[in-house]
């Protein structure tokens, strides 16, 4: 076992792990935060994305000793039950979620994106969703809700 | 056409907010104290049989508290369809068997405290195979001498249809309509071609997954991520030996399912180890098993014979059709017939001949897939339709258009074949496809591209387009059910126990709305419940996009009697006969006096005051018909001669579901569908080795669609209403992937003059097109 010290949502955490130990399960296990989740467990799909240091990453395929030192933000990190992020509101907006199995990863990638880029072409929203598979919407409403998210955020009123 | 409140409005789906959030909402998002978790072996033969099965040194591991195999399970010849009762698929299988018949099949399951040490433990597991013949391709397995493949005793099938193992044959239909050889003699042009589909996988992110854990009183408590609960429930007893009351199936929300869903593939082994160790079991899919060892879309080998005149009539189909099922026969007679059903009543065609089989080899298990044998069937005729056109010179518009069916018309096919026996006799209740064909042909510019594509220059790259219309009839007729129960409380709001169960179409949503729209109060005063077999009443699941529909008229009617037990209580609060009175915005008003009672009022004296009761209702529907929708499709291609590749550039949808309760989910419904059928068309694929073995088990290797393969879509939701349906509305889940592949071989073929018969369209296959083209 190996003792790390992270930032997970802004909170400080020090637990143990062993070195084989990856990113996801801990996430999910041991810290108990179920928004990210297990979908192919080989980096293809993107249903455990999470940001490190604000960068989209795949927990599935992140050694948890790898974070040591880091930040991490997951789903439960971005807006709270009363404050949506606007990522998240646009989503509900847009009709972008079906199932959501897809839709934590898919709204991380979307921050990710919008944190450095305000105000993405379509290509580039595609470009960098590319990782997150999504099975219901064919794409079509998540790429509305993210050009929507971008206008509120730029704080066009949409 | 009526005026709605909430019907028709793109409310916000009652669960986006909390997915949103990433709550913990999903069957694996829960964990139990002292949980053990379970893991499968999984055969390495495409067909051999188990000689013997050494578990000793896995049980003796630490840390590992229950192994199965056939050994020591009981012998229940069931099927994991989930279906109505008694099944019309085939009883071919068992929860572990003494044979394997496809690389993937079940052979053992340990449960342990931990994944890790359950996996250990199942390579501590001997087994002895006697590995047997194989029999891959589905009309070598009908031959004489073929290995067989259920060659137990015990395989039966329940219903008195066709079934005959003993020839790797497990369902025969034959319909036949009118004079289809005189309609073939009376054709000027007569056309044959042989269509092939292929394997596929659903590929709903979250993988299946099965939490099993013993109540107080010792029932076990199945969640899981299934579409059908309550035949979860009735299969997981029947397999567990137990009686119904005894299991208790919770749905939580489930992360796509389009099929894969509607079969009983993990439940069963999770239950039967929460009975042994009357301890939690959790028992959550890899991706590589979903690929192999859940279900897969039927590949269908379909001959089509069809005599067109010169005037443009078609005069004669005739189908054969032989499904290749793997090695079980979950859903093989079903989808077989809706080959045939669901399909072929587009077709104003009175002369219709039909032959199918369904036939076992030692490959992937097929079963339930959005389209379900319609997509199967809508690929054949779709193309035969445009090869007709084509050869008396006709523009497929036109074509397509004078040879569908209309409003008020029959089709001999209904009442000849629903999914199983006799269908409904039925006429066709509303149909806006014309409308679809109209304003799908205009939104895309079919003119005007097919005149440019005609006079391209030459070059490497193609351009064309190409259209197709398809049909999909929705719920099984005569068979489903539906049941809601709704009752109300203190403050005028209704609790609406559904057991539809929303597998992310966005069932809850929608029928609240129409629950609301029933009575005449606001969304947020409807609390859904979705199912869990010992609180919310009998439905049949969510499948043959029957949910918005049947569901739909079930929660209409409960509404109904819900109205009719507030007016009784109105008309007893206000001394007024209840005819005076009716519901306005959350309360009754007198149309005589004036009066105005709110529905708290109402609730709290029912309660509480005179007279008390629960205001509470519970209704159900069954289908009396296969409601119809109706789709045009128009795609866009260019094709690189040079390399084989096909890209989509635009794809037009133009649909008639009736009133679209819910527009937002509905275009949902379709843009899922067509970017699915796409992915389909061109780049999913299974690789088999000689021996059976998938290749490529994976999003790496099973190419899927992401965001930057999608081509620009367009939605059209063609208004209509359907007087047999809730408000109007039609079935809308899976209409719009049944034409796709079809309306690219189209465009493909209008791109480069190659007609590509078999799925899916990769380079390589359209690189052969061409070239044995060219060598003719």
């Amino acid at each position: 076992m190996k003792e790390i010290e992270f930032t997970i949502n802004g909170r400080k955490k020090r637990i143990a792990v062993r070195p084989k130990d990856l990113l996801l399960n801990v996430i999910r296990e041991e810290l108990g935060l179920k928004g990210t989740k297990y979908g192919c467990g080989t980096g293809e799909c993107g249903a455990c994305t999470v940001l490190l240091d604000g960068r989209p990453i795949l927990s599935c395929l992140t050694l948890a000793v790898a974070v040591n030192g880091k930040s991490i933000t997951t789903i439960e990190g971005i807006g709270t039950d009363e404050h949506l992020h606007p990522i998240q509101q646009a989503f509900i907006d847009a009709g972008a979620i079906q199932c959501g199995y897809c839709t934590p990863g898919m709204i991380l990638s979307a921050k990710a994106l919008l944190d450095k880029n305000p105000n993405p072409s379509e290509e580039e929203i595609k470009e960098a969703i590319k990782g997150n598979l999504c099975r219901c919407t064919g794409y079509v409403k998540i790429i509305a809700a993210i050009q929507l998210a971008a206008k509120r955020m730029r704080g066009e009123r949409v | 056409m009526r005026e709605f409140k909430i019907v028709g409005k793109s409310v916000k789906k009652v669960d986006a907010a909390l997915l949103a959030r990433g709550k913990p909402l999903f069957t694996d998002d829960v964990t139990f104290e002292d949980m053990l978790h379970a893991r499968i072996l999984w055969s390495p033969h495409a067909h051999a049989r188990i000689r013997d099965i050494d578990t000793s040194e896995a049980e003796a591991l630490p840390g590992v508290h229950a192994v199965l195999c056939y050994k020591n399970v009981p012998r229940v010849p069931h099927t994991s369809a989930g279906q109505g009762w008694p099944e019309p698929s085939p009883y071919d299988m068992f929860m572990f068997d003494n044979k394997v018949r496809y690389v993937g099949d079940r052979v053992a399951a340990v449960a342990a405290e931990s994944e890790e040490i359950a996996e250990k433990a199942l390579r501590l597991i001997k087994v002895d195979y006697e590995v047997l013949p194989a029999v891959f391709d589905p009309e070598k397995a009908m031959e004489e001498g073929a290995p067989v493949i259920h060659d137990e005793p015990d395989c039966r099938q329940v219903l008195p249809l066709f079934y005959d193992p003993k020839h790797n044959h497990c369902a025969h239909i034959e319909v036949k309509t009118g004079d289809p050889d005189r309609g073939l003699n009376e054709a000027d042009i007569v056309i044959e071609h042989t269509i092939k589909n292929h394997y596929a996988q659903h590929c709903a992110l979250e993988p299946h997954s099965c939490i099993s854990y013993l109540d107080p009183m010792g029932r076990i408590v199945v969640r899981c991520s299934t579409q059908v609960p309550y035949y979860a429930r009735r299969i997981i007893a029947q397999c567990l030996q137990l009686p119904e009351r005894m299991v208790r199936v919770i749905k939580p929300r489930i992360g796509g399912g389009f099929g894969s869903k509607q079969e009983i593939v993990v439940e069963d082994v999770c239950a039967m180890f929460t009975l042994r160790t009357r301890r939690p079991v959790r028992l959550v899919f890899t991706r590589p098993e979903v690929f192999v060892s859940s279900r897969t879309r039927h590949p269908m080998i379909m001959r089509v014979k069809t005599g067109v005149k010169r005037d443009g009539t078609v005069s004669a189909i005739k189908m054969r059709v032989i499904s290749n099922t793997g090695a079980y026969g979950p859903h093989c007679m079903t989808v077989l017939g809706s080959t045939c059903a669901k399909t072929l009543p587009l077709y104003r065609c009175p002369n219709i001949e039909f032959i199918g089989d369904t036939v076992y080899t030692n490959l992937l298990n097929a079963g339930a897939y959005r389209g379900y044998g319609v997509l199967q069937g809508t690929f054949a005729m779709g193309i035969m339709m445009d090869e007709m056109a084509h050869a008396i010179g006709m523009d497929p518009v036109d074509f397509w258009k004078k040879n569908t069916i209309r409003v008020g018309e029959t089709s001999p096919i209904f009442s000849a074949l629903s999914e199983i026996g006799k269908g409904a006799e039925q006429k066709v209740d509303s149909c806006a496809l014309p409308e679809c064909i109209d304003q799908g042909a205009a939104a895309f510019g079919w003119k005007e591209k097919r005149e440019r594509y005609r006079n391209q220059p030459d070059g490497p790259i193609r351009r064309g387009v190409g259209m197709v219309c398809t049909v999909h009839g929705g719920t099984v007729a005569l068979l489903d059910a539906s049941s809601v129960t709704a009752k109300m409380n203190e403050d005028g709001s209704f609790n609406l126990l559904i057991s539809a169960s929303d597998v992310g179409g966005g069932c809850d949503t929608v029928l609240s709305q129409i629950f609301a729209e029933a009575l005449d109060i606001p969304l947020e005063d409807v609390i859904v419940y979705p199912t869990d077999t010992d609180v919310t009443p009998y439905d049949k699941g969510a499948y043959a996009s029957g949910t918005t529909y049947l569901s739909g008229l079930a929660v209409i009617k409960t509404a109904e009697e819900i109205k009719k037990q507030i007016l009784k209580v109105a008309a007893e609060m206000l001394n007024e006969p209840p005819e005076n009175l009716r519901l306005e915005k959350k309360g009754v008003v007198s149309t005589k006096s004036g009066k105005r009672l709110e529905f708290g009022q109402i609730a709290k004296r029912a309660m509480y005051s005179k007279n008390q009761f629960q205001i509470a209702a519970t209704a159900s529907e069954y289908s009396h018909l296969h409601p119809q929708t109706f789709t045009a499709q128009f795609a866009e291609v260019e094709v690189d001669t040079e390399t084989g590749q096909v890209k989509v550039l635009y794809y037009v949808t133009a649909v008639d579901c009736g009133t679209a309760i819910n527009p937002t989910l509905a275009e949902g419904q379709v843009e899922g569908s067509i970017i699915n059928g796409i992915s389909y068309a061109l780049t999913e694929e299974f690789i088999f080795d000689e021996n059976g073995r998938v290749l490529n088990p994976s999003f790496r290797d099973y190419k899927i669609f992401s965001a930057p393969d999608i081509p620009k879509l367009k939605t059209i939701l063609v208004p209509s209403y359907d007087p047999t349906g809730p408000f109007g509305a039609k079935p809308i889940g899976e209409p719009a992937m049944d034409g796709v592949l079809p309306t690219i071989s189209n465009a493909i073929y209008n791109a480069i003059g190659v007609r590509l018969t078999e799925s899916p369209f990769t380079p390589e296959r359209v690189l052969k097109a061409i070239r044995e083209k060219r060598g003719r």
